[in-house]
C-alpha cells in the first residue's frame, strides 16, 4: 500500500476526525455509547456503510447528474443501511434492539454524507473506499473511548465484564457506588467535550479562534 | 383532548430530540452561531416535521406495516414491507423538503430568503427521520397523534437550538481555554443544557 493510501485511513484518526475535526455524525455517536458493545456493533455498521457507499459513489461519479446527486447518494446509502439492519437483525437481534432507530439514522448520518459530497464524488473507487474505511474507524475509535469511559463508571463493567470488584460495592459492605451520571445522555456530550479539549491541547493548530 | 397535551408536553420537554436523542446534532452545531439563523433554520425544521411524519405515519399504516395491505385485498393480509421503511421515509422527506422549496420560494420569497440555504439542509437532518421512525415505534392511533407528536418535537428542537445559539452569543465574550473554544465549550454548554431539562422527567399531565 503506498503512503499516500496509508495516509487515506490514518489521517481521520486523529488530524481530520469526523467527530471531533470535521464535526460530522455526532448524533448517533452519542446515543449508542451507554456500553461498549453497541458502541463497536454501531462503529462497524457505520464503517461498511461510508466505505461502500463511497465505493459505489465513486465508480457512478461520472454519470450522476450534478443536480439530482443528493437524491442518487441518499438512495444508495438507504439501501446499504437496509442491507445492515436486515443483517444486524438477522445475527445480533439484542443489539439491533439496542440500538433501535439509530441504525435507521444512519442514513442522515452526516459523515457518510459528508464523505460522498467530499471525497467520493472526486475520487477514484480504491481510494474513496479507503477513505470510507478510515472516517469510519475515526467515528469507531471516539465511540469506543466514550463509551469505555460510561460503561466503566456508570455501570462497574467493560464489554459486560465485572472490573470494579463485587466487594467493593456498599451494597457488599464496601465503599464503592456506580455513579449513574454517566448513563444518562448528558455525560456522553461532556465526554466528548472533554475529548475534543484533549485533543486540540495535543494538536495546537486544530484550535478554534 | 388530555391525551394529545400530555403528548406534546412530553415531546418538547421530556423526549427532547437534541437533550434525550442527540438528534440533529450537525446542524444544531453548525448553524447555533447567532439567533436570528437559528430561528430559521427551527421554524423550517418544525415545517418539515410536521408536514412529513404524518405522511410517513400514513404510510406506514397502509403500505408497510405487517397486514397494512390488506385494505386492497385479503390476499395480501400477510405482506410485511416495513423493510422497506427507510428508504420510503427517506424519499418522502427529501421530496417534501424539495417541493416545500419550490412552493415557498414562488409564494412567499421573502420567507424563502429567510430561509433559503437551510431547507436544502433539513434534508439530511436527522430530526427529521428520527421523528418519523421514533413515530412508527409509538403506535398512535389516529392521525392526530402523530401531528401533535411532530409539533412538539419541532418545537423542542427550535428551543434547544434558539437557546444554545443565545448562549454561544454570549460567550465569545467570556475567557474560555484555547483548546475549548468552538466546539468543545458547545458540547459541554449542551449538557449542562440537557442536565437542565432533565427536571422535567416524571411530569405528568
Amino acid at each position: 500500500m503506498s503512503a499516500k493510501n496509508l495516509k487515506l485511513i490514518k489521517n481521520p484518526l486523529s488530524k481530520e476526525n469526523p467527530i471531533t475535526v470535521q464535526v460530522l455524525g455526532i448524533c448517533s455517536a452519542l446515543a449508542v455509547t451507554a456500553q461498549i458493545k453497541p458502541a463497536l456493533v454501531m462503529a462497524i455498521s457505520v464503517t461498511v456503510v461510508v466505505a461502500v457507499s463511497n465505493l459505489i459513489i465513486s465508480l457512478m461519479r461520472n454519470t450522476i447528474p450534478p443536480r439530482i446527486r443528493i437524491i442518487v447518494q441518499l438512495l444508495v446509502v438507504a439501501m446499504m443501511v437496509i442491507l445492515v439492519d436486515q443483517f444486524l437483525k438477522a445475527f445480533v437481534y439484542d443489539v439491533s434492539k439496542q440500538l433501535s432507530v439509530f441504525v435507521g439514522l444512519i442514513i442522515t448520518n452526516c459523515i457518510v454524507m459528508g464523505r460522498l459530497e467530499a471525497f467520493a464524488m472526486q475520487n477514484k473507487p480504491w481510494e474513496s473506499f479507503l477513505d470510507g474505511i478510515g472516517n469510519g474507524l475515526g467515528y469507531g475509535l471516539i465511540l469506543f473511548i466514550v463509551a469505555f469511559f460510561r460503561e466503566l463508571f456508570g455501570s462497574g463493567t467493560l464489554l459486560g465484564y465485572q472490573i470494579i470488584p463485587e466487594s467493593w460495592y456498599a451494597a457488599n459492605g464496601g465503599f464503592y457506588y456506580n455513579n449513574g451520571f454517566f448513563i444518562l445522555p448528558p455525560m456522553a456530550l461532556i465526554i466528548v467535550g472533554i475529548v475534543i479539549w484533549v485533543h486540540r491541547s495535543r494538536n495546537k493548530d486544530l484550535c478554534e479562534n | 383532548m388530555q391525551d394529545l397535551i400530555n403528548l406534546f408536553i412530553r415531546s418538547i420537554f421530556i423526549d427532547n430530540m437534541i437533550f434525550a436523542f442527540f438528534l440533529g446534532m450537525c446542524s444544531y452545531l453548525a448553524v447555533s452561531k447567532t439567533v436570528k439563523t437559528s430561528m430559521g433554520l427551527g421554524i423550517a425544521v418544525v415545517f418539515v416535521m410536521v408536514i412529513t411524519v404524518p405522511i410517513n405515519y400514513l404510510l406506514d399504516n397502509y403500505i408497510l406495516k405487517e397486514g397494512a395491505l390488506a385494505w386492497i385485498s385479503p390476499e395480501f393480509a400477510s405482506v410485511d414491507l416495513s423493510f422497506l421503511s427507510f428508504i420510503l421515509f427517506i424519499a418522502v422527506v427529501a421530496s417534501i423538503v424539495q417541493l416545500l422549496e419550490m412552493i415557498v420560494e414562488k409564494f412567499t420569497p421573502s420567507l424563502y430568503n429567510a430561509l433559503g440555504i437551510f431547507l436544502p439542509l433539513i434534508a439530511v437532518n436527522c430530526a427529521i427521520l428520527g421523528a418519523s421512525l421514533f413515530m412508527q415505534g409509538k403506535g398512535f392511533q389516529s392521525i392526530g397523534e402523530p401531528v401533535v407528536y411532530a409539533l412538539g418535537s419541532g418545537i423542542g428542537w427550535l428551543l434547544a437550538i434558539v437557546g444554545i445559539a443565545a448562549i454561544r452569543e454570549k460567550i465569545r465574550y467570556s475567557h474560555v481555554p484555547a483548546p475549548l473554544k468552538g466546539l468543545g465549550i458547545t458540547f459541554i454548554i449542551t449538557g449542562l443544557m440537557g442536565i437542565a431539562f432533565m427536571s422535567f422527567l416524571g411530569i405528568k399531565l
